[in-house]
Order: C-alpha cells, then sequence, then structure tokens
C-alpha cells in the first residue's frame, strides 16, 4: 500500500511543479461535468414536474373513461357503473381564474379513488374527513401557494366571486393544479350533476361490459407511460441534451489535451520509475487511480457548477417550457441523488476517455527510449488517413440519416453525423491549406512559418476540431434563432391585426361592450372571435372563428392557398389548417377533414395553410359564423377592434372606466407584441447561454492546446533565435501561425454551420415543432462570429507569445546544451 | 552473483538486422569493481540493459542472485530492479517534479526498504546536506549525478549498474563522483558494473572488460 502512495506521490508531484497544466485538466473537466449536469438537472427537474403532472388524480398514467367527444358527460353514468362492477372514481375538471392567473382545477372523490394513484395516500383514509367535510380543503403543490402569495389555510376567491375551501398543502401535486372535492368543483366550475372523467381501478370482480352499461357514451383510455407533455416537450430537452454533450466533448478536447501534455512530459519520469522497479502494471494502475481521484475532484466542483448553471437557466427554462408547451415547472431546483452520482460517474467516464490514449500509451511505454521521429511522423500520416476515411463514412452516414430518416431522432442523428465527420476531416483539410501555403512561399522564414504550422498541426488538431464545432453550431443556432425572429416579427404583425383585443367576463358583459363600442366614432371595426377544441385522431385541436373582414384577408399568415379562399370560407364547409396540424396529418389544399363536433362530424375541406408557430396543438380557423353555428355554446367574449390611429389611448381608458377592464382582459396590439417578443427572446435566451458557453469552453481548449506546445516548442524556436530572429519577432510569428490557423478553421466552420442551420430549419424544427421556416442568410452575423473566434484565437495566442517574448536567453540556450 | 552466459541480442536498424551481442560470457562477484569498456556500438549499454532486465535478451541465460532474468515476468524484473539491483544513468534520470531528499529516498521507499540511519549517511557523504530541498533543474550536473548514485545505492543492491555515469561531467567531477561512488560500493559490498569510454576511469576498478563487435574480448 505505501508504495501505492509513493508512486502516487511522485505522479501528484509533477501538478505541484506544473499548477497550470492541472488547473487546465481541472478546467477541462469541470467544464465539461458542469454544462453536461447542469443540462441534465434542468431536464430532471422539468421531467419529474411532467410526472407529478401526469400522475395528478387521473393524469395519463391512470386508466380512464372518457366522453366519446371529450366533452363532460351525466353524473349518473358514475353509478350505473359502481352497480355494474366497474370500480370507477369521478373526475371533475376545469380552468379556474384566480387572481390574474389561470389554474388547473380538479374535483375529486376521495372514497372511490382508487388507491393506485400515487397522491392518493396524502388524502386517503385518516384526512378524507377533513377533505370532505365543511369547510373541505384545496389542495395544493408549495410552488403554487408562492404563486399566489397566500399561505395554508387561506380562502381564495376565483375571478368569479365564488370562495374556495381553505388551502392545505400537498407537495406531490404539480404546481398550477388546485384539488377540490368532486362537489365543490361541481358550483366552482358551474358542471352540476356532470362530470369529466371517470378514473378506473383495477378489477377485483367480474364486470358488465361498457357499452352495456354506458352505450357508446364513454371509451376506455388505457394509462399511457408518457405523458402527451412528455411526448410535446421530448424535442426541447433533446435540444438541451445535444448542447450538454457537445459542450461536454468539447471540454473533454480540453481534458485530453491537458493530459497528453502532462503525459509527454512524465515520460521520462515514468520511465524512471520503471528502472527503479516499478512494474509496468502498478505504474498503470497508479495512473489511473491519479486520474479517478482529479476527476472525482473536478467531479464534484463541477457538479457545484452544473447546480449553479441550471438554477440561473431554469427561469428561461420555464419561461420556454410555459410558452412552447404550456408545462408548469417550478422555480427550485430539487435533484435527486443519481443525479449526484451520474455527474460523478460521467466526469470520471469522460476523464477516461479523454485519457484513453494516454492511458494506451503508458501501458505499452519502453523503458528505453526508441528515439524514432521518423516513424512517428509516418503513424501521424497513416492515421491522418485513416481519420479521413472515418470522416467520408461518417459524413455518407449523415446524408443516409437525411434520406432514409423520418423521425426527429434522425434529424438529430444528421446533425451529430455532420459535425462529426467535418471535425474529423479538418486536420487533413488543414494538412491541404498549409502544404499549399507552403509550395507558394518564397520567403524562407515563410516557408518556415507553413512548414512549422504543420509540424503542429497534430498538437492542435483536437483544439481547432473543438473550436470548428463550437463555431459551426453557433452559425446554425444563431442562424436559426435570426431567421426565426424576423419570421416570427412578420408572423405576429399578420396575426396581430387588430389594434385593441378583449376578452369579456361573460357573453352579457361581452354584448353590453360591443352595442356601446358600436356607438363610438373611432371604432372602425368590431371583429368577434371564438374558439372551441376538439380532437382529431386522439389529440387536441383548436378550432378559430374568423370573422369575415378585411382586417384578416389582408393580414393573416397564409402560407399556401386555394383560389379565393376567403370567400369560399363563407359558407362554412371550408377551413383552413395550421402548418403543423396539416403536416401531422399530411393534409394538403382540396384535402376533407372530419372534425367531432356537438351536432356531429363537421367536414371541411382545406382551402388554406397557415402558419401557427410556437403553438402545440393544432389549429382550424373556420369562418366566425359557422363556429357558432356548428359549436353553439363557446363563449363569444373575444373582441378585436379596428380602431384609428390616434385614439386607441383614449378608447381603453374609456372601456377601462365604463366597464372595469383591466390589463389582463384589455389589451393594445402594440403591448400584446412586445409581450410576445419578450416571451420569444426568453425561449432562446437558454439556447444563447449555451452557445456562449460552448464558445468559450472551445477558446480555453484553444488556449490550453496553445500552453501545451509552448513547452516543446522550444526545440525547434531555438535555432531560429540562435541564428538572430529576435525573442519579438518570434512571438509575433507564433501568434500569426495560431491565427492563421484559426481562421482557416473558421471560414471552414462557416459553411459548415450554414449546413447545421438548413438542418435545424429543414429537418428538426420541422420534426420537432411541425412547421419550417424560410433559410436566410445573415451576412453580418457571420462577420460578427469571424471576429470573436479571431479575438478568441488572439487571446488564446498571446498568452504563449508574451511568455516567449520574455524567455531568458539561458532557457533557449538549454536546448542546445541538452542536445550534447 | 552475477553470470552471463552465451548472450545474444540482435535489433533491427533501417531494414536490417545488426547482431549487437554475438555471445557474451561474464561472471561477477560479490564486491567485485568491474569496467565494461568498447568503442561506440559494441553493445556496451545493451548488455547493461539486458542485465538490468529493462529488455529481453534474444539467447542466452544472466543469471543474477540465483534468479535467471529471462525467466522473470514484468513484474518480476521490476522487483529485481527495485529490490537488488541500483542503476545511474548518464542523463541522471531523476524525477524533476521531486526534490533532492524525496529522490534520494524515493527506490527505498518503493522497495519498502528506506532505512533513515543509511540515508542520512548517504547524505552526507554525497554532501548533500544543504541541497536537499532542491529541484533536479537547479543542480549542477555534478550534483545530480550524486543524488543518483546516492538514490540506486539507497536500497543497499546486489549489484550497481552504471551507464556512463561521468559522461555529462568534466574529468575533475567525474573523477571527484568516482571516488565516492567506490567508497559507497566498498562501504556496502555490492557489486559494480560501470560502462565508461574512459580507459583512465576504468583503470581505477578491479577489473577491465573490453567489448568488441558484440564478444568479450
Amino acid at each position: 500500500m505505501s508504495r501505492i502512495i509513493w508512486i502516487l506521490a511522485v505522479l501528484l508531484s509533477h501538478w505541484r511543479r506544473h499548477p497550470m497544466q492541472l488547473a487546465t485538466l481541472l478546467i477541462g473537466l469541470i467544464s465539461a461535468t458542469a454544462l453536461w449536469s447542469g443540462v441534465q438537472a434542468l431536464n430532471q427537474q422539468a421531467r419529474s414536474s411532467y410526472d407529478r403532472a401526469a400522475a395528478a388524480f387521473g393524469g395519463a398514467r391512470t386508466p380512464m373513461l372518457a366522453g366519446k367527444d371529450g366533452a363532460a358527460f351525466p353524473q349518473r353514468l358514475f353509478t350505473d357503473l359502481r352497480r355494474a362492477g366497474w370500480p370507477v372514481s369521478p373526475v371533475v375538471e376545469g380552468r379556474l381564474q384566480i387572481g390574474g392567473r389561470s389554474f388547473r382545477l380538479l374535483g375529486i372523490e376521495p372514497v372511490t379513488l382508487p388507491a393506485e394513484i400515487g397522491n392518493a395516500p396524502a388524502i386517503g383514509k385518516g384526512n378524507s374527513q377533513a377533505f370532505i367535510a365543511p369547510p373541505g380543503q384545496t389542495l395544493a403543490a408549495p410552488e403554487t401557494l408562492s404563486e399566489l402569495h397566500e399561505p395554508e389555510g387561506a380562502s381564495l376567491l376565483a375571478s368569479n366571486g365564488a370562495s374556495l375551501p381553505p388551502l392545505h398543502v400537498q407537495p406531490q401535486l404539480a404546481p398550477g393544479v388546485l384539488v377540490v372535492d368532486i362537489g365543490v368543483a361541481q358550483r366552482l366550475l358551474n358542471m352540476p350533476d356532470r362530470i369529466s372523467r371517470l378514473l378506473v381501478g383495477p378489477a377485483k370482480e367480474p364486470r358488465l361490459p361498457l357499452e352495456t352499461v354506458a352505450g357508446d357514451r364513454l371509451r376506455l383510455v388505457a394509462a399511457d407511460a408518457e405523458s402527451d407533455l412528455e411526448r410535446l416537450t421530448d424535442s426541447f430537452h433533446l435540444n438541451l441534451t445535444a448542447f450538454g454533450l457537445l459542450s461536454f466533448f468539447v471540454g473533454l478536447f480540453i481534458v485530453n489535451s491537458a493530459i497528453g501534455l502532462a503525459f509527454e512530459q512524465r515520460l521520462p519520469m515514468l520511465r524512471t520509475l520503471r528502472a527503479c522497479g516499478v512494474s509496468a502494471c502498478l505504474l498503470n494502475a497508479v495512473l489511473l487511480l491519479e486520474l479517478v481521484t482529479l476527476a472525482l475532484a473536478a467531479g464534484i466542483i463541477g457538479l457545484v457548477c452544473g447546480y449553479l448553471i441550471a438554477g440561473s437557466l431554469l427561469p428561461d427554462v420555464a419561461a420556454s417550457l410555459r410558452g412552447l408547451y404550456g408545462a408548469e415547472i417550478p422555480g427550485q431546483l430539487t435533484l435527486k441523488p443519481q443525479w449526484w452520482i451520474a455527474g460523478l460517474a460521467i466526469s470520471i467516464l469522460g476523464a477516461l476517455a479523454a485519457a484513453a490514449a494516454s492511458l494506451t500509451k503508458a501501458a505499452r511505454l519502453p523503458i528505453l527510449v526508441a528515439a524514432q521521429p521518423q516513424a512517428w511522423q509516418q503513424q501521424q500520416r497513416r492515421w491522418l488517413v485513416i481519420q479521413c476515411g472515418v470522416a467520408l463514412v461518417v459524413l455518407i452516414a449523415a446524408g443516409g440519416c437525411l434520406w432514409f430518416g423520418d423521425s426527429l431522432l434522425s434529424g438529430f442523428a444528421v446533425l451529430a453525423a455532420l459535425l462529426l465527420g467535418a471535425a474529423l476531416a479538418l486536420p487533413a483539410l488543414l494538412e491541404l491549406a498549409l502544404s499549399l501555403g507552403q509550395r507558394s512561399a518564397r520567403d524562407a522564414l515563410v516557408a518556415w512559418c507553413w512548414a512549422d504550422s504543420r509540424q503542429q498541426l497534430s498538437g492542435l488538431s483536437l483544439a481547432l476540431m473543438a473550436l470548428l464545432l463550437a463555431l459551426a453550431v453557433n452559425v446554425g443556432v444563431g442562424t436559426m434563432v435570426e431567421t426565426f425572429s424576423r419570421t416570427f416579427i412578420t408572423w405576429l404583425d399578420g396575426r396581430l391585426a387588430a389594434d385593441v383585443y378583449i376578452n369579456a367576463s361573460d357573453d352579457a358583459r361581452a354584448n353590453e361592450i360591443r352595442a356601446w363600442l358600436g356607438q363610438r366614432p373611432e371604432v372602425q371595426a368590431i371583429l368577434p372571435g371564438g374558439r372551441a377544441e376538439t380532437e382529431i385522431n386522439g389529440a387536441p385541436v383548436e378550432i378559430l372563428g374568423l370573422p369575415d373582414h378585411a382586417t384578416y384577408r389582408d393580414h393573416w399568415p397564409l402560407l399556401r392557398s386555394a383560389n379565393n379562399a376567403w370567400v369560399r370560407l363563407r359558407p362554412g364547409d371550408t377551413g383552413f389548417v395550421s402548418e403543423q396540424l396539416a403536416r401531422r396529418l399530411n393534409l394538403a389544399i382540396g384535402d376533407h377533414i372530419d372534425m367531432p363536433a356537438p351536432g356531429g362530424n363537421w367536414t371541411l375541406e382545406i382551402v388554406g395553410i397557415y402558419a401557427d408557430y410556437g403553438n402545440p396543438k393544432g389549429q382550424v380557423a373556420v369562418n366566425f359564423a359557422a363556429l357558432t353555428r356548428r359549436f353553439p355554446n363557446i363563449p363569444r367574449t373575444r373582441l378585436g377592434l379596428r380602431v384609428a390611429p390616434g385614439e386607441i389611448p383614449a378608447l381603453m381608458s374609456a372601456l377601462q372606466g365604463k366597464f372595469g377592464l383591466d390589463g389582463r382582459n384589455l389589451i393594445d396590439q402594440a403591448t400584446l407584441k412586445a409581450d410576445s417578443t419578450r416571451i420569444f427572446n426568453r425561449t432562446f435566451a437558454v439556447t444563447t447561454a449555451l452557445n456562449s458557453f460552448t464558445l468559450g469552453i472551445a477558446g480555453v481548449a484553444l488556449l490550453t492546446s496553445l500552453l501545451t506546445l509552448s513547452n516543446s516548442r522550444l526545440p525547434q524556436l531555438a535555432p531560429l533565435w540562435a541564428i538572430g530572429i529576435t525573442r519579438r519577432q518570434l512571438a509575433s510569428i507564433e501568434v500569426l501561425k495560431t491565427m492563421s490557423v484559426a481562421l482557416i478553421t473558421t471560414l471552414l466552420a462557416l459553411p459548415l454551420g450554414l449546413l447545421v442551420a438548413w438542418c435545424l430549419i429543414a429537418v428538426v424544427n420541422v420534426k420537432a415543432f411541425g412547421w419550417r421556416l424560410p433559410f436566410d442568410v445573415f451576412p453580418l452575423q457571420l462577420l460578427e462570429l469571424v471576429g470573436v473566434a479571431m479575438l478568441a484565437a488572439l487571446l488564446a495566442a498571446l498568452i504563449p507569445a508574451l511568455k516567449l517574448s520574455r524567455m531568458q536567453p539561458a532557457n533557449l540556450v538549454k536546448v542546445f546544451a541538452n542536445e550534447r | 552473483m552475477l553470470s552471463v552466459r552465451h548472450l545474444t541480442k540482435t535489433y533491427r536498424a533501417a531494414g536490417e538486422q545488426v547482431a549487437v551481442l554475438r555471445g557474451v560470457n561474464l561472471e561477477i562477484a560479490a564486491g567485485e569493481r568491474v569496467a565494461l569498456t568498447g568503442e561506440s556500438g559494441s553493445g556496451k549499454s545493451t548488455l547493461l540493459h539486458l542485465i538490468a532486465g529493462l529488455d529481453r535478451a534474444d539467447g542466452g541465460d544472466i543469471r543474477l542472485a540465483d534468479k535467471l532474468v529471462g525467466d522473470l515476468t514484468d513484474a518480476g524484473r521490476a522487483e529485481l530492479r527495485r529490490d537488488r539491483l541500483g542503476l545511474v544513468f548518464q542523463q541522471f534520470n531523476l524525477i524533476p517534479s521531486l526534490n533532492v531528499e524525496d529522490n534520494l529516498a524515493f527506490q527505498a521507499r518503493i522497495a519498502g526498504r528506506h532505512e533513515p540511519a543509511w540515508h542520512a549517511e548517504l547524505v552526507e557523504r554525497l554532501g548533500l546536506g544543504h541541497l536537499l530541498k532542491r529541484y533536479p533543474e537547479q543542480l549542477s550536473g555534478g550534483q545530480q549525478q550524486r543524488v543518483a548514485i546516492g538514490r540506486a545505492l539507497a536500497v543497499k543492491p546486489l549489484l550497481l549498474l552504471a551507464d556512463e555515469p561521468t559522461g555529462n561531467l568534466d574529468e575533475a567531477t567525474a573523477d571527484q563522483v568516482l571516488a565516492l561512488t567506490r567508497d559507497l560500493v566498498a562501504r556496502t559490498g555490492c557489486g559494480f558494473l560501470m560502462v565508461t569510454h574512459s580507459a583512465r576511469l576504468a583503470a581505477t576498478l578491479d577489473r577491465q572488460i573490453n567489448l568488441h563487435a558484440g564478444l568479450i574480448a
């Protein structure tokens, strides 16, 4: 044991003498672990919220009986089914406005609630009395109480004036959900004697067939391991994971470069250890022990950093998920022990992967030095050819995935293969560019520069590959976000064509407002709006009513349409479908769809397809009058107004004064657009942050590689110094060389990045969200990135160059002394 | 103590087989001090490396302390070097990240045979007392070689193998270092086999063996 400790002490003593190298190694491991575990923390946080939502009293995890058209059904069916041996429990569900925010209200019946439902124990036998008996309880997650700014025990008042039972905390519930007794929920939601669905427990006795009891009014919905929310948000999390993985690999490049340098510098030490009687097996075991110890230390720091990163990104991620999918994520990070263990494991595995080449070399280390530079160079050349071959295979695989793949995963596979192939091909491309430069050089010093850059290539290639990946992803994601941003603003202009939007509390109030507005001369048009909900192939679909008015005809963002589409929309037998619904159902102009409606299926011919960015649900737009005929019970509380320019503020104050409308139900177009743009920007804040992190890590990778190389560069530089080139000149040449190689890499990264952008826009986005954006190139953005890359390269090159320019001549002389 | 019989070793260089050792026979008794001389390329260093178990012979036997070196595994040869041999090289081969004190004690420590009294005596006899906290890069060539000799002798080996130990030193320093080595070898009673180009230094040892074209001349 003491032998191991002594050998370990010797190995560790290297780091004491080279603290910068140790710092580099730790920075690489810490950043790799931090970004990976940070992203995993965000994913885990979101997934556990989905689990809570899915398990909440009749979520997707419980089998249930629902109405055929998704509508509520008579409570009598519950008693009929219980008598027929069905272990069912009723649930009422709806939305409730409290303090300007909308909450999901669930009404349950605790006595019949199946015991298998995760949240049931908290209101099990002991507590059910308090839950049912007056004043009852309103169960809510701690996050919901914080959002409401109410303590436990407080009684809430809904916007319609109805009061809720006192609040009671139940941590298992998802945020934004309120659970009350079924009778209370029926009163609050105005659903007397009606229920939304029936939860089905495991049958202990024979039961009559469903059809015999309920006819065709109910359908059995099987339990689903994956909730709708999980399915919807899969793409978002896959995106985050892809970023985390990219940062992880870029971090590992740094580790690889630091370990590679340490190995090269420690070669004489390792040989001495072997000569002093340390067996190869023991030496490798201790090298492994050293690496694992360092990885563990870095892993712990990385996890803490990952926690901080996740904590700082969580509000933006939560905003993105709420904005994109309506998913509620608590704002406080709670992490499971598995996260910590997985983080440490990934740090150790990453370190082992990054050190694999060095460890293998150490295992095969001959004790006697065999100086074979020629053989080494030949081996490098062979490896370059193999690497090129692998790059070609990977790029062909990318093409194959693009051609044959038809899923989100295949989209990401295209991206991954494209990036990997390009990174693998980079050293060969650089070698080609540098050798062309060398051939065209006339001046001896310039020719040396090219030749020396080629020689440096093997040491720098990993860092340059990291730079290429980071830049390409930056170009790709930057182009996509910019394209999305511009398209989104144009689209928003089309969708928000009215000047003022009103949402009245009920139909009667809406009529009053409409009558009052009819007498106002500044109001040029009153545009009623309405929405209904239905399901097509089991997926929720919104039906939007559009009044027949020039405001919509002139602005609505139609992507494709039949001739006279707006005229043909009037009778009510045609409709427009959103792009994502058209893609999901493979619909084209002229096709027909059947939509379940209260009076029977509504068959519509598709006469237009429009953009509906950011909406996870499919949408169909029909004539408003036709919608109210088919769905007579929908609220007609939404109004859009066209108002003479300059009259909007006065009209809004008048509406506020007359009808008590406030910011929640009266908003002007400019505010609505500003809010939407703010949400949009927040959605992409996470992407931008991760993008910057990746580029930052690539910069560090370049710096560490240059520092690594600078230590072994003296034998190349000392002869030049000896023949009369000053240290300052040498330092300038070193900077120029680094900048040239970085510039070539950056120029190669630009087309690769545009290819990545095209993949994101034309493949990944379409599969993930169901919409396709136009592909645009933004030259200024590209120039800016070239500038950033050059700045990063300059900063990375400056430190070793400064070190060189200030080096004592004695150190340069040593090169010749050692060569004796 | 050391018996070498019919030792052969061939290298492949530039596509050709080069026979470096062509049947070397050698005996060294306990406490005997032997100089191995010969022109460049005669196989002196190769012979030393084979005896130390740093490389494997193609044919013949090396018997050291009743063990056939050729039969030992990598771990067995490592154990032999650690516990029974002391090695000194022309390039000193100190561990740059350890100070003089730790470099001196290193091999004895990993062999589990660190004796503080012997360590102190070595420090004193080698004149390293004022250099203990310095690192190898802060020492002169002669000082570094004294540390290397101390490290090799700290385990009280059976045999001290030295490959051109004075090759990097000036004449006066070389004489001084070799005198110290002879004293310490005598103090420990170990055998001593030194490769050298210098006939003058070779003459200071008990016996001289000349290697010529892979054979003992």
